[in-house]
């Protein structure tokens, strides 16, 4: 014997949907959701891929009427100008109101400390958690999916943030069905990543579908990078090179959108979405793992960044 | 970044998505079986392969633990055990997956609850050699209650018994009988060995006995969607979309997924639960007018009639609405650490509306082991599957979760702090189905523990 009670059936029927499809739909249904249900919702916008497709989304999600909710942008003051360029124009198409949260001011402030190692992506937090509470933002819309790294797998589409805006992966609500749980006490809030269940693939194939411009870093150009930790960093202001470093030009992209202290470039040719697709559907590294330096720090890295607060 | 161009071109093609959920004890190797799934797949990248070999080493591991790959947890790391449900994305040229690695241990079973309701599939794991113990028989129940429609059973480790024929028919007859009993509409039993890679990926040269599919090639050609002509066709309303601009002064289109079934332009419909009927004039599925929408997609529908109409609304077809109650019986899984009790308050969410409700009684509580019911436990603990009976403040449209997973589904929260106290299943479950055997109360205060 082999198989029992099984009905084999080669073909789809005809209202199955693409796998695009079906997560442009569950995106929307949480956009949705969070409008439906809570007050002060907030779309964090950096100006990468992942923030970019949410927008997109959030205006699919709500036309032909406005996008209910504002932005925030944590900016760490090393941001890439094509990017900075990029969010304020899309910004004013579609005059949606911004929020920016500064890492810079709250160095000038003396509030927080410049990190020996020059990163500022662990900076982000705390700018980021006092907006929230300054504002009182209810729910904090993130771009976050879970192939990215471990920890954020475990991560639910509706996560409950205590009053510090602390993650304690232990106590996380079940999720069942599509009933999202976004119950909170007065100062909680929940962070919502409606790309749970993205990869970096769909989202590329989302772009490419929707036709969604992006930054032209994300585009093979030739630029002035240097190598640290094996990474291609851009040369600037921010504090590279040091003087054993050496600048040169390269023909290269970006892969994911940072810090331009901790996010590297990748050597590559592709200048049009569809050799971005094909380079990444070949490549056999991760998103993370061939531009964060960061992430590299410590195996739980991201875990112990998400549990004070991170996104 | 590698040039190399060794996936096929064929994978960017439309494809469809396939949400499964994995099932086994603690030592069926559903890690083995998922890792290799993964590897197979060429969805372990260098550096996460890279990250696992490291961490392997550094604890004194000669092999890389393809366990570290889904327990992204420190706590998971440290003790070595799944605790909480992740979720992993692989995918082929033919279908996209979405897969729920819930955890084995029998102390977990609210995670396979979680990651078996939104499945379509569940692979339930067996070792060869144990044939199907007490665990298959929980994880087959948490399927057939979720209404998994589609299972799986995966014989593990056929290394280990020669490659039997005779072993593998005799386990997959023994489930088969208990699972349809359960009513698991399709069950597929696969032999394999995930260690040695015998029909997970590639077909076994071990078991020219076995005719069957593959574990990936059964993925890949699964049905996701079912007759939607069969279907009851429901849309919970949940957000009603009035731009009021100079553009659109008078657009009110009501925004929601489609849970069940198919709505056309041209349709009379009744709006629950004030019992209002008018007719939809257009579905905009997300920028594009269109004649004819389906689950799951997202919409917005507009009508005829300028009638009250807000979330927690229900639109359902004229002449094939559910009928409206205050009265829910259902089964329930508890998912919280503190107990269900008789006489508690609690707000119950049900596709978009939210209302208040009371338990009025807990008539049993099952034990999946052998499906025997204990009467009246009073309450119910973590991980607790029984039935209960609800009373809410105000009348819910719901269906039978037997009839549709999307609107016979519900939550029960605590109000106090927001917590998901169970997950609930409306109308008659194989845990209704038997007569209470008023003989198994005794001895069982410290509540039941699975």
């Amino acid at each position: 014997m082999t198989t029992v009670a099984h009905v084999h059936e080669a073909t789809d029927s005809p209202f199955a949907l693409s796998h695009l499809d079906s997560l442009e739909s569950e995106a929307v249904h949480i956009f949705r959701e969070v409008a439906g249900e809570f007050e002060r919702p907030v779309i964090l916008f950096s100006g990468g891929k992942d923030s970019i497709v949410m927008l997109h989304l959030a205006l699919k999600a709500f036309a032909p009427a406005p996008v209910p909710f504002t932005l925030l942008h944590v900016d760490t003051g090393h941001n890439f100008p094509e990017v900075i360029e990029y969010r304020d124009r899309v910004v004013a198409e579609h005059g949606l109101r911004l929020h920016v949260a500064s890492v810079q001011d709250y160095i000038d402030a003396g509030t927080l400390r410049e990190r020996p190692d020059g990163t500022r992506n662990p900076l982000q937090t705390v700018p980021l958690t006092e907006a929230i509470q300054q504002h009182r933002f209810d729910a904090v819309f993130g771009g976050g999916r879970r192939d990215e790294e471990k920890a954020r797998a475990k991560e639910r589409v509706f996560s409950l943030r205590d009053e510090f805006s602390q993650w304690d992966p232990r106590r996380q609500r079940p999720e069942l069905w599509q009933l999202y749980n976004g119950r909170h006490a007065p100062g909680e809030h929940v962070r919502v990543f409606p790309l749970s269940n993205w990869t970096e693939l769909d989202v590329w194939q989302y772009i490419q579908r929707e036709k969604i411009e992006l930054p032209e870093i994300y585009f093979a150009h030739e630029r002035e990078v240097f190598q640290r930790n094996g990474m291609w960093l851009t040369a600037g202001e921010w504090g590279g090179p040091k003087e054993s470093e050496t600048v040169v030009t390269r023909l290269i992209r970006y892969r994911t959108v940072g810090d331009m202290s901790c996010t590297g470039a990748v050597d590559s040719d592709a200048t049009t979405l569809d050799a971005v697709i094909a380079e990444i559907a070949a490549s056999r590294l991760t998103e993370r793992g061939a531009t964060r330096a960061d992430d590299k720090l410590s195996e739980a890295a991201m875990e112990d960044r998400k549990r004070e607060g991170y996104f | 970044m590698s040039t190399s161009t060794e996936q096929p071109a064929a994978e960017l093609a439309a494809t469809t998505l396939l949400r499964f959920a994995t099932a086994g004890s603690v030592d069926d190797g559903k890690s083995t079986l998922v890792g290799r799934l993964l590897h197979d797949s060429k969805s372990v990248l260098a550096d996460q392969l890279e990250a696992v070999e490291h961490a392997s080493r550094s604890r004194g591991q000669e092999a890389p633990d393809l366990a570290l790959l889904t327990d992204g947890l420190r706590a998971e790391r440290e003790q070595g055990i799944t605790i909480d449900v992740a979720y992993r994305y692989f995918a082929t040229p033919r279908r996209r997956f979405i897969l729920a690695d819930t955890p084995g241990h029998v102390q977990y079973t609210r995670n396979m609850v979680t990651g078996a309701s939104t499945a379509e599939l569940a692979v339930v794991l067996v070792d060869a050699r144990n044939g199907v113990v007490e665990q298959t028989r929980r994880h087959a129940a948490v399927a057939a209650l979720l209404r998994v429609p589609h299972v799986v059973l995966a014989v593990n480790k056929m290394d280990l018994v020669e490659y039997r024929e005779t072993v593998f028919a005799a386990i997959a007859e023994e489930f088969t009988t208990y699972a349809s009993e359960l009513g698991v509409p399709e069950i597929t039993a696969i032999p394999i060995s995930a260690l040695a890679g015998d029909n997970v990926v590639e077909p076994s040269a071990n078991m020219d006995w076995y005719g069957g599919p593959t574990v990936l090639e059964h993925l890949e050609t699964v049905p996701v969607s079912h007759d939607l002509t069969a279907c009851h066709a429901r849309f919970p309303v949940q957000y009603v979309i009035r731009p009021q601009t100079a553009e659109h002064p008078d657009y009110r289109g009501y925004a929601g997924q489609i849970a069940a079934g198919a709505f056309r332009v041209g349709e009379e419909i009744t709006v629950l639960p004030s019992g209002r009927t008018t007719t939809i004039t257009g579905i905009d599925a997300l920028g594009e007018s269109v004649d004819i929408a389906w689950a799951p997609q997202s919409v917005t529908i507009r009508l005829a009639d300028d009638i009250d109409i807000s979330r927690g609304d229900l639109l359902a077809p004229v002449g094939d609405a559910p009928a409206t109650s205050q009265d829910v019986e259902a089964t329930v899984c508890h998912v919280a650490d503190t107990p269900l009790t008789v006489g508690q308050r609690v707000l119950l969410k049900h596709t978009t509306r939210t209302v208040k409700a009371i338990v009025k009684e807990i008539p049993s509580r099952l034990t999946l082991d052998d499906l025997s019911q204990h009467p009246e436990p009073g309450q119910l603990v973590a991980n607790d599957i029984g039935r209960v009976k609800v009373r809410t403040a105000e009348p819910l449209a719901l269906d039978a979760y037997a009839d549709s997973r999307r609107t016979g589904s519900f939550l029960l929260i605590d109000p106090a702090d927001g917590t998901t106290l169970a997950a609930g299943m409306a109308g008659e479950s194989f845990a209704s189905a038997k007569a209470v055997a008023p003989a198994a109360v005794e001895n069982d205060e410290e509540g039941w523990d699975f």
